[in-house]
């Protein structure tokens, strides 16, 4: 089955993020579709299998035009999705997951033997080894991702919509994906698929397409393109003035170093040193392990690190002691990690610091103070003093994290994600505050997966790939090719995955 | 907004002085000294513990076992006592280790509940369903399925602790009192409490803010089960004795006070005055039901559910109003 996206729009709300894609799926090829973060791929897949409406344009299947009324519509009409998280019900079997909202039925009871027997066709199908019996808990990784593909084609999926099948795949578990998907080409199948890792792009697919800023860049066979021209293609953007020019110079003085950190599962042997004043960005793809490589360091995941601060060894084995170190962690999760939604502006803002504001009890007037201070430093906008940070916008509620964070003084600061989710104007004065911090002689690391964020603030880049620091970079070498390219694989530590 | 936000603070109130109009229309004696004193000294045991289980359920806990920590710990206290008793005579010495006994085991008992909520990581519903179980068949077992009562030469000594008091007002209500407002002060002014606000209000934020998040759960049960102590300590003298229905349902009273009022069940909400206001309102109902005969008093149990709904829905209009 052929499915042709013609001229699709997406907008949501003001925001348009998808213009004027088109795309086509044929029969028996795997096309694959890469571009940034942001890129618009997730909506485009989303629309192809009926989970988004577009806001313009039109969907077909073999010619025909389609408009599908959920996911379950296109479902039934052999589209399927699988998703990067996997949608199994760990509790049940391989069986009940593959049958799950279609089980076969004789009469009013279950067909437990069909149902069995046609799971196992489909699994050896796939030659896959799982049992139908086994619990989905039990099964490897791979395993699941088979059993997603046998739970899709027993909707009888012709088109089958991958969403970075091999993200949490091994190198070698990614190739016996592979085979799978050969085979399921070989059957006719059209599939789509996306991925971050250019080489493996190269390895199975038939066509790309790029996707830049929501639009489509470039559409050619594999065969007539390199890594490089991929990689080259999703990038191409001048960095725009929304950062500042740097005040202060860096220092020379180390006032942090790492060694040896290891991160058990998510990161290994990372080193780094950071200076005075300096701003240190790290970079990498979304699942690289940067967040978990910085929560080990600040003692909110099991880790071990040779770690120094001014010089003197330090141990931090939990967030509170990393902090009267003087090194603090803002989180990239505000809603669920960051702020209390629920509680005030004046309790989000001292709870890290709460004991500055206490003898034997909590000096209200101080918080008060404070949170006055703060609202003017941060240039924080509320309605009103005594409104849940639930309410805030997103730009408001990232100013009072910062604040609460600098609120504990400390004097290295690793901020995730600065402006995940915030409008361009309260971005800028995030950056503002940023350097302004920097100047201040803080040591900062800003973690983030927008590229264009890492260059514009950092005046050393560290990259991350599967765990481990590919590549460091500074001044002039610090350009979007030169990081996607450490980020994806195609420089630096080849092998550092398995 | 504002306007629910009253009703919100006030409703708790308005229905304390509803049963107190309601009270004394209905009997005479209502509102005399002996009626009140009566009322509030019975309020104590639970009150003391609703104090403690306010924290508790504020930080996003639950303890099902206070109850069943009560009869046993009433037990202990007899056993130690009699057990003593030909040794250091009856006398004030005797007390106070009984005192001190009750007040062991009770931080004991919920250091036990609150390692294996936070060490062991088991659901708090799980351990103090356990516990519960544990410990009323530990008092049934110790009391040999019946009886466990104070020796007659102590019972005299220890009678004032329930019985007595300064200025007219008997010390549970003293204690109640002291407790009641130590608690409030705690929850609403210490970093405790505010701590204990933001644990049960969402325990990642609260751990990535640095504050040591198994530390304040376990604390909060910690000292439930000191305040467990404290109240068997009032409650022994009353009676002079222990069985295995001894506080029975305690835990589930004092639940209901808390959530009376205005402590949110799931956490990160929770104020003293509150579950004070509830632990009165539960106990003025049965009062009035027994002072009057318009009602059975076995209907108790029916009103205080309707209550208990009521004061639940009260809580969802806050969250649809927020």
């Amino acid at each position: 089955m052929k499915l042709t996206l013609s001229q699709i729009d997406r907008s949501f709300g003001a925001v348009q993020v998808l213009h004027g894609i088109g795309i086509t799926l044929q029969p028996g090829e795997v096309h694959a579709l890469i571009g940034e973060n942001g890129a618009g791929k997730s909506t485009t897949m989303k629309i192809i299998s009926g989970y988004l409406a577009p806001t313009a344009g039109k969907v077909a299947l073999d010619d025909a035009p389609v408009t599908f009324a959920g996911s379950q519509d296109a479902e039934a009409r052999g589209v399927v999705l699988i998703h990067q998280e996997f949608n199994l019900a760990e509790q049940l079997t391989v069986e009940q997951n593959i049958f799950l909202g279609h089980e076969l039925k004789r009469g009013f009871l279950l067909d437990k033997a069909a149902m069995r027997e046609k799971a196992a066709a489909l699994l050896k199908r796939l030659d896959c080894n799982v049992a139908p019996t086994a619990t989905v808990r039990d099964i490897s990784n791979p395993d699941k991702q088979m059993v997603e593909i046998a739970k899709a084609l027993s909707r009888d999926a012709r088109v089958l919509i991958m969403d970075e099948p091999t993200a949490v795949l091994t190198e070698r578990e990614a190739e016996s994906l592979f085979t799978q998907v050969d085979r399921l080409r070989a059957d006719g199948v059209a599939i789509l698929f996306t991925s971050h890792k250019l080489d493996e792009v190269k390895r199975i697919s038939d066509r790309v397409t790029i996707l830049r800023d929501g639009r489509v860049v470039g559409q050619h066979a594999t065969a007539d393109l390199s890594e490089d021209d991929m990689a080259t293609a999703m990038v191409g953007r001048d960095v725009s003035s929304l950062y500042p020019e740097r005040a202060g110079p860096v220092g020379s003085e180390v006032v942090l170093s790492v060694r040896n950190l290891q991160v058990p599962g998510h990161a290994r042997d990372i080193e780094f040193e950071l200076r005075v004043g300096e701003i240190l960005g790290l970079a990498g793809l979304i699942g690289s392990g940067r967040t978990e490589t910085m929560e080990g360091l600040v003692g909110l995941r099991t880790a071990t690190a040779d770690i120094a601060v001014d010089g003197r060894p330090a141990s931090f084995q939990t967030p509170r002691a990393a902090l009267d170190a003087g090194v603090a962690y803002l989180t990239e999760d505000r809603k669920e990690r960051g702020l209390l939604l629920r509680k005030g502006m004046r309790e989000n803002l001292t709870l890290q610091s709460l004991s500055d504001f206490t003898r034997l009890l909590i000096d209200e007037s101080a918080e008060d103070a404070a949170l006055t201070k703060a609202i003017a430093d941060f240039d924080i906008r509320a309605p009103h003093r005594g409104v849940d940070v639930g309410n805030l916008s997103g730009g408001n509620q990232q100013k009072l994290l910062l604040a609460k964070t600098m609120l504990a003084e400390p004097r290295i600061v690793i901020i995730d994600e600065p402006t995940r989710g915030i409008d361009i104007g309260t971005k800028q004065q995030i950056y503002e505050f940023i350097h302004a911090l920097a100047a201040e002689g803080k040591s900062i690391i800003v973690i983030s997966s927008e590229m264009q964020e890492v260059i514009g603030l950092s005046d050393r880049v560290l990259v991350m790939r599967e765990g481990r620091i590919t590549g460091e970079l500074s001044g002039d070498d610090i350009t979007e090719d030169r990081i996607i390219r450490l980020a994806t694989g195609l420089d630096g530590l080849k092998g550092a995955a398995a | 907004m504002m306007a629910k936000l009253d009703l919100r603070v006030l409703g708790p109130i308005l229905a304390l002085v509803a049963l107190i109009v309601v009270g004394a229309l209905l009997n005479s004696n209502f509102l005399s000294a002996g009626n009140v004193t009566n009322v509030l000294s019975r309020s104590a045991f639970i009150g003391i513990i609703a104090v403690g289980m306010t924290f508790v359920i504020t930080s996003g806990g639950l303890d099902l076992s206070v109850g069943s920590m009560a009869a046993f710990i009433a037990g202990l206290m007899i056993l130690v006592m009699n057990g003593l008793l030909p040794t250091l005579g009856p006398g004030v010495a005797l007390v106070l280790v009984g005192i001190l006994a009750a007040l062991l085991a009770g931080t004991v008992a919920g250091f036990v509940n609150g390692f294996l909520i936070t060490t062991m990581r088991i659901e708090a519903f799980i351990v103090t369903l356990g516990t519960m179980g544990i410990y009323r068949s530990l008092v049934t077992w110790l009391a040999d399925g019946g009886t466990l009562s104070l020796d007659f030469g102590m019972r005299t000594v220890i009678r004032p602790i329930y019985f007595g008091g300064i200025l007219g007002i008997s010390w549970p209500i003293i204690v109640f009192a002291l407790v009641a407002i130590t608690g409030e002060i705690v929850m609403r002014r210490a970093a405790f409490g505010r701590h204990a606000a933001a644990v049960g209000s969402n325990d990642q934020v609260a751990r990535y803010s640095s504050v040591n998040v198994d530390r304040v759960r376990m604390l909060t049960y910690v000292f439930l089960g000191l305040l467990v102590g404290v109240a068997t300590i009032m409650y022994v003298p009353r009676l002079g004795s222990a069985s295995s229905s001894t506080g029975v349902l305690w835990e589930l009273e004092a639940i209901a006070a808390v959530i009376i009022g205005g402590t949110m069940l799931k956490g990160g909400f929770g104020r003293v005055w509150g579950t004070v206001i509830g632990v009165l309102i539960l106990s003025l109902i049965d009062n009035i039901l027994n002072l009057t005969d318009g009602v059975s008093p076995y209907l108790n149990g029916a009103i205080q559910g309707v209550i208990i709904i009521l004061a639940v829905i009260l809580q969802r209009e806050r969250k649809a109003g927020s």
